[in-house]
């Protein structure tokens, strides 16, 4: 033991999925993938006006993997290294595996978290995933009031919310809120936080919306003021020294109103919970060659790899290796090109996309058309192609 | 120190905390909502002692012990404790 391998360098690595890759998804080491989210199931009891889900997912609800191949999948990822998996959707508590599911990532020594809305869960479901071995419930709660919560989501879930916020702290497991903030609660960051504080959260995520899916779809009527961002850090910040280490808060900064994008994945992997959008690339599937191959010689997990693909002015740009030209799914749903520079950077030659949606969403026109729901039956116009998604009057180029 | 990490003090893995050995980083490992730390060698073999029984000293000895080549170390493990309890890793028992 030497001076070198304690203190402060003790930690080789402390990987922060939230605070550092958009508030989801995975966190990747070189040759490793460490995290896995499961999307277990697109299909969801809420109709959130900012779901990043794909607005064409009705095509994909009768297609889900069956419990043997999701086992499967998750021994194969711990086989690669990835020891976090995050059971999400979708809402999981729509299938009723999860237990199973649960059970396996026990075994096979994954720390697991079931992100879930809280409709479903039941005081004989959470039993069963305390005595199966799951680690963490994350559960979404999106205003103090009911009126936004019930609007922004669809739903009356308010009060449910607040009673499985109260389920999981009785069974003793850690509490960790994620709240997706936009124009309709930024105003209510403190509330928000005093909610969490009074509800004994352990971990906070004040998640800005990043617009991929409904929330591109919705961005004019949901997109808040940069003011309004700042100021909501700032009370972030202070409440954060007044609670210590009590309650940890994930501020996770929105891409449109950074000067540089966030890195993609760490670079090494694209296929994200998003890329479904990307153009001209067929996706593995686990039922075909299995997560092992996918991983390491599908040619999507390594169109983006290294630095090969890169347009100018990433190429040539010294800051590229801090965020490898950013979002691949973002450049393309905005530009129309996957390969260009993410346009929120400020280099990139379609940043003025970002500086035009900024000015639309002050828009008072554009923001009163309404928000178009995640609902089954507006996501059937989109997989029919009778409803065009708004991202392609945003695009750039032919 | 900004903990004031005393010989006497008994510390265990903070709630919803887990401390594993991970075969594909080669090393010890500790897990929470969200988030890993991959800890060096040594770090390992400090958290490994921690059973919410042993004292501060207690791990300086067993250590001392177990790597006698080891010269120093206690101001080192000191320094990986305040650093530990400072993250929020581990919780005071006693």
């Amino acid at each position: 033991m030497t001076q070198a391998s304690l203190g402060d360098s003790v930690v080789q690595k402390e990987v922060h999925a939230q605070a550092q890759n958009n508030g989801v998804a995975a966190n990747i080491t070189h040759t490793q993938p460490l995290w896995l989210l499961a999307e277990v199931t697109y299909r969801c009891p809420l109709h959130c006006a900012f779901c990043y889900n794909p607005t064409d997912y009705d095509k994909h609800t009768q297609n889900e993997l069956s419990t043997e191949q999701w086992i499967q999948a998750l021994r194969d990822a711990r086989k690669m290294g990835a020891i976090q998996l995050g059971i999400s959707g979708g809402e999981p508590l729509l299938r009723d595996d999860i237990e199973d599911i649960v059970i396996e990532a026990k075994k096979l020594g994954y720390y697991s978290n079931l992100i879930t809305s809280g409709v479903g869960l039941t005081e004989k479901r959470i039993q069963a995933f305390k005595e199966g071995g799951l680690d963490h419930i994350q559960l979404s709660m999106h205003d103090i009031t009911e009126e936004i919560n019930n609007f922004i989501t669809n739903t009356r879930t308010f009060e449910l919310k607040k009673k499985v916020a109260a389920m999981i702290k009785n069974h003793g497991y850690p509490m960790v809120l994620n709240v997706v903030i936009h124009r309709y609660n930024i105003g209510h960051i403190k509330e928000i936080l005093e909610m969490a504080e009074a509800l004994g959260a352990d971990y906070v995520e004040l998640a800005n919306t990043q617009y991929y899916g409904w929330s591109l779809v919705n961005r004019s009527q949901l997109m808040p003021l940069k003011e309004q961002i700042d100021e909501a850090e700032r009370i972030t910040n202070e409440f954060r020294q007044k609670v210590g280490n009590k309650m940890k808060i994930f501020f996770v900064v929105p891409d449109y109103f950074g000067n540089r994008p966030k890195k993609c994945m760490n670079g090494y992997v694209l296929p994200c919970h998003s890329a479904r959008v990307l153009p001209n690339i067929e996706f593995p599937n686990v039922r075909d060659k299995g997560l092992e191959w996918a991983w390491k010689d599908s040619p999507a997990f390594n169109k983006y790899r290294g630095d090969d693909w890169m347009k100018e002015p990433c190429r040539s740009c010294p800051e590229k290796e801090n965020d490898l030209g950013g979002c691949r799914c973002q450049a393309f749903l905005l530009s129309g090109d996957a390969e260009s520079a993410d346009p929120v950077c400020s280099l990139s030659p379609n940043h003025h996309l970002i500086e035009q949606a900024i000015e639309e969403s002050k828009n008072p026109q554009i923001q009163a058309q309404p928000i178009i729901f995640r609902t089954d039956k507006n996501s059937k116009k989109y997989a029919s192609g009778e409803s065009k998604e708004r991202v392609e009057d945003f695009h750039a180029l032919p | 120190m900004e903990n004031n990490i005393q010989p006497t003090d008994i510390y265990a893995l903070a709630f919803h905390h887990r401390f594993q050995w991970e075969e594909a980083q080669n090393s010890y490992v500790i897990l929470f909502p969200e988030g890993m730390v991959k800890l060096h060698g040594g770090a390992g073999e400090v958290i490994k002692r921690l059973d919410g029984k042993v004292s501060v000293a207690d791990v300086v000895a067993d250590l001392k012990a177990t790597f006698p080549d080891a010269q120093d170390i206690e101001k080192d493990i000191l320094g990986m404790f305040d650093l530990a309890v400072g993250k929020a890793w581990l919780r005071k028992v006693n």
